[in-house]
């Protein structure tokens, strides 16, 4: 048996369908939402992937948060549903609330396309068992709006809980606070980082790494083995 | 340019003596008297706003026309051309049923008054063309040449191209994967901002630009029309930019990514429900261009209500309407029946839809403006009968003077340290350094397909996921050797892009241009894309790779003085295996370094000669595109079964430039050893055509020799991968980190 992962299409999504294929070389059935359509079909886990949803005239993920199928997603998600936050999608998972801080446009004002090297500090969480804490891994990074911000006091509780899933290293792209990459919620289920590991799931595309695939193998054991 | 009573066919014709603003709008007198005489009588306004914009040089192509021609009469046979010269861009065919349509477009004079936008609406305008064929994008390329580097308007030019170009195509969802950066102070006043794209698709879903079947709606989708670039093809595009006059940045369009990106999603979708006819995007001329092609091409007239077109601001004249160049808008030819199901996926992308017109039995084009008809004309006089000129021209009296001041004879450096010096002093300059600060500005990877991009020799991506084909694209051109001969200059570009797709493994198949020169008024430019243009066309029948499209971008030129003669070229090609692919950097210690094909002493139009003399004269590297050929395939089989690692094409900079970029990519060293009959300076800065390193795996070095032995390429060893330094032996040892830092830091410290 396999697992359905659900991957929002917003007007304005641009890796809704690499971010199905990376579910199918993991070995799930990709399964197309509509953010129309407050349905999720049923499935066992949602990514929201990268792009610029409604195009992010606004701010980053601030329209897309409001959209019908995210009424869902975010009741769904609050009673346990593993939600995976790309990018765009880590932008929409703090503007609906379900991660805290937020994303303000990167230090240098550029767009940055760049293979980022990254530790995974939370092993523990639907999306990333099957890393190692204190892994080192490259994973895409491609962003304008990436400098991940919060208040003093969300950052000490996110340090002591030990809810920082990934940090920069070497290089910390865009000036995140505490060189944040990707955080989680108390209970794991949910995921948000700005790194792309849909990205990585292939050795000949791309950076030519497979880094980012055990985000996918990892939520694929947790169902099946549910 | 509101004017009672409205100025109607009947009114034009019972008004026989009004002055109309001809000028002003970009036509020249004889051209105003031409448009009279096919009407048999005077224009309305908005007639005279449609030929005026379509008989622009931008749109009609009246000075280069006679020229082109050549790459029709002179094409090669070739069983790939699905689609020529002429549509909205060329496709061909890259098998398994697979159709690969792209081309490459200039959009010069915008991006200088308006960096950001001029840029972004280029990228905008080449995708939808390839939509327009029936293809989903799934590349860019973006070949870019500026001012000197150290100019302080090149710092107010670059970073907003660049920007421009990132916050577009970024938000698109294509992968930018290949280009150029260049600098040079000839494109101080005129930057030239070159985009392409490529798309895939089925065979069978091709589509062409047309209009038939008498009764078929005519559709306008996309964003609403508004007051932006309006003449930007006439006044912008036409005309050499003079300080005197006022600033045009009212003529530049705005572009709005996200909606074209809702327009690519929704026209695919129509595609795949096979409910279009006939589709053209609206870019230059806008909708005088969408409507006089489409009617012009198909079997039939149309009827166009413009009262019906849905406005960004209501108090737009029909001529306004008709010149506008708002970006993100295409128009769709559709059967009555399936109108509904298309309006249907327009609401469901949220893009506005209006049946504007219809395909109607007659031969003209008429369109209405509330009631009355305002334009009554043969399409086909508006699209295709524009003026062409035979514009006189002539080899410039500087030209012998040029080639006789010999970059040979310029002083070469007397000991090791002078040579070690230069070769920093070459990769650390703007032109030969990384412009990583650049491109990481661009997406490479969404879409997931991207098996190399820049700084490899050509971009390529995957087509299909079970088969492995892909495609690759390089583009590329030397101003620098065209101005030196343009003749040779236009086939080095051609041949320096066919190289670069053979180097990574795919079997070049197709070319499009993207010609650069200035004012055609000028007979010694006339002569420079004159000879450009045979050259091109003579290099594509020898490689058998014919010209698919492109685009001529004239009068890139302030006051007197023209930009380089900058024929870019483009080549697009096929592999079976994006498995097999070659890419540039070293790979593993110990293989061995070959250098592929002959070296001469060649420096003129050199970067050496640039970057240490500031020099440029004599002649260009020799040509020989049948060698061109057999190292293509050389490298083709070698990447193919296996026998190369890595492998890099020798262009500008020469066999330095090329061993120093694969290090450093490929974080390993490498030794080097001046061959017998060479002298270093020769063997490290040479620009002889016809050449690439590559790096052989111990276990392959009989076999590889052999392959190159049979078919007579000349093949040296000239080292081994190896260590953290580059080193030439006997001369002198530069340690990876110290090139890194040359090669590196120059462009954001000039930039950032």
């Amino acid at each position: 048996m396999t697992a359905r992962i659900g991957v929002v299409t917003f007007p304005g999504s641009l890796d809704d369908r690499d971010t199905q294929r990376a579910i199918r070389v993991a070995g799930a059935e990709p399964v197309a939402l509509w953010h129309k359509d407050k349905d999720l079909k049923q499935v066992d886990a949602v990514v929201l992937c990268g792009g610029f949803s409604y195009g992010d005239y606004l701010r980053a993920g601030a329209i897309a948060r409001f959209s019908p199928v995210m009424d869902t997603v975010i009741e769904q998600a609050k009673a346990g549903l593993p939600v995976l936050g790309i990018c765009n999608g880590f932008q929409i998972l703090t503007e609906a609330h379900l991660l805290p801080g937020g994303m303000l446009g990167n230090d240098h004002l550029h767009f940055i396309c760049r293979d980022q090297k990254l530790r995974v500090e939370n092993a523990d969480t639907s999306w990333t068992s099957d890393y190692t804490a204190g892994q080192e891994i490259h994973i895409p990074l491609k962003n304008m709006d990436g400098r991940y911000v919060a208040d003093r006091r969300t950052l000490d509780e996110l340090e002591a809980e030990g809810r920082v899933a990934f940090r920069y290293l070497d290089v910390n792209p865009n000036g995140s606070l505490n060189d944040i990459a990707g955080i989680t919620n108390a209970a794991g289920n949910v995921v948000g980082l700005m790194p792309h590991p849909e990205h990585a799931v292939e050795s000949l595309i791309g950076t030519g790494r497979t880094d980012g695939l055990p985000f996918f193998t990892s939520i694929l054991k947790k169902l099946v083995n549910a | 340019m509101s004017r009672t009573p409205l100025d109607t066919v009947e009114h034009a014709t019972a008004t026989p003596d009004v002055e109309l603003p001809w000028a002003e709008l970009g036509l020249k007198k004889d051209e105003y008297e031409r448009v009279v005489e096919i009407l048999g009588r005077r224009p309305t306004g908005a007639e005279l706003a449609m030929y005026s914009v379509m008989w622009s040089e931008h749109c009609s192509y009246k000075s280069s026309k006679v020229h082109l021609r050549q790459f029709g009469e002179k094409a090669p046979q070739s069983d790939a051309m699905l689609v020529g010269i002429g549509e909205n861009a060329g496709v061909v065919d890259v098998g398994q049923g697979y159709a690969v349509t792209f081309k490459v477009e200039s959009h010069n004079h915008p991006s200088y008054v308006e960096p950001y936008q001029g840029a972004a609406t280029g990228v905008g305008g080449i995708v939808r063309d390839i939509i327009a064929m029936g293809a989903r994008p799934v590349a860019v390329v973006d070949p870019l040449r500026f001012g000197a580097a150290d100019h302080p308007d090149t710092k107010r030019v670059l970073p907003g191209v660049v920007a421009g170009i990132g916050g577009y195509g970024n938000c698109l969802g294509l992968p930018n994967i290949g280009g150029e950066v260049v600098f040079d102070a000839c494109y101080q006043g005129n930057p030239l901002v070159n985009a392409g794209a490529i798309g895939v698709m089925r065979h069978e879903d091709i589509h062409l630009a047309k209009a038939s079947g008498a009764g078929n709606k005519v559709i306008l989708y996309g964003a609403r029309t508004g007051g932006d670039g309006i003449g930007g093809a006439s006044i912008l595009a036409s005309e050499t930019f003079d300080d005197a006059k006022p600033s045009k940045r009212p003529a530049v369009q705005v572009g709005d990514p996200f909606q074209e990106k809702l327009l690519i999603e929704c026209t695919l979708e129509a595609f795949a429900e096979k409910l279009v006819v006939g589709i053209q995007d609206l870019g230059a001329a806008g909708l005088s261009c969408a409507t006089s092609e489409l009617a012009s091409n198909g079997s039939g007239g149309m009827r166009v209500t413009l009262d019906d077109v849905p406005l960004r601001d209501s108090t737009l004249s029909p001529e306004e309407i008709l010149m506008s160049e708002s970006q993100e808008r295409m128009c769709a030819v559709v059967e009555p029946e399936k109108v509904d199901r298309f309006l249907e996926i327009c609401d469901k992308w949220d893009v506005i839809a209006t049946v504007i017109g219809e395909v109607t039995d007659g031969d003209r084009l008429e369109i209405f403006w509330h009631g009355g008809k305002i334009v009554d004309v043969d399409p086909r006089t508006v699209a295709h009968d524009g003026p062409v000129y035979e514009r006189p021209y002539a080899r410039p009296d500087w030209q012998d003077a040029l080639q006789a001041d010999d970059a040979n004879k310029l002083p070469r450096p007397g000991t090791s340290d002078e040579l070690k010096d230069q070769v920093l002093k070459l990769v650390g300059s703007p032109n030969q350094a990384s412009k990583q600060w650049i491109t990481q500005q661009y997406d490479h990877f969404v879409q997931g397909n991207t098996v190399l991009a820049q700084p490899e020799d050509s971009g390529m991506i995957r087509v299909d996921e079970e088969s492995g084909l892909g495609v690759a694209i390089a583009t590329d051109g030397n101003g620098r050797y065209a101005k030196l001969d343009p003749y040779t200059g236009a086939q080095l570009a051609l041949a320096e892009a066919y190289r670069n797709v053979a180097t990574t493994g795919a079997k070049p198949l197709a070319v499009s241009d993207c010609l650069n020169f200035g004012s055609p008024e000028d007979p010694a430019v006339m002569w420079q894309f004159a000879e450009a243009v045979r050259g091109l066309a003579d290099g594509c029948l020898q490689l058998g790779t014919p010209v698919t499209g492109g685009n001529v971008s004239l009068y890139n030129q302030t006051g007197e003085a023209a930009i380089h003669p900058t024929p870019v070229v483009a080549v697009l090609g096929v592999i079976d295996d994006v498995a097999r692919r070659t890419p540039v950097a070293f790979q593993e210690d110990g293989q061995l370094l070959y250098l592929l094909g002959d070296t001469r002493e060649e420096f003129g139009g050199s970067a050496w000669s640039q970057v240490i003399h500031d020099h440029l004269g004599g002649l260009p590297p020799k040509v020989d595109l049948e060698r061109e050929r057999l190292l293509g395939e050389i490298l083709i089989s070698a990447s193919r079964d296996g026998m190369i690692d890595s492998a890099h094409d020798l262009s500008d900079g020469g066999l330095v430039q090329a061993v120093v970029e694969s290090a450093l990519l490929g974080g390993k060293g490498a030794r080097l050893v001046v061959p017998d009959g060479l002298d270093a300076f020769t063997f490290l800065f040479s620009e002889s055509a016809g050449r690439a390193v590559v790096a052989v795996p111990r276990s392959e070095e009989v076999r590889f020799n052999d392959m190159c032995g049979a078919r007579g390429l000349p093949v040296t060893r000239i080292g081994v991968v190896d260590g953290d330094a580059v080193e030439v032996q006997g001369e002198f040892t530069l340690p990876l980190t110290d090139l890194r830092e040359a090669h590196e830091e120059t462009i954001p410290g000039l930039l950032a």
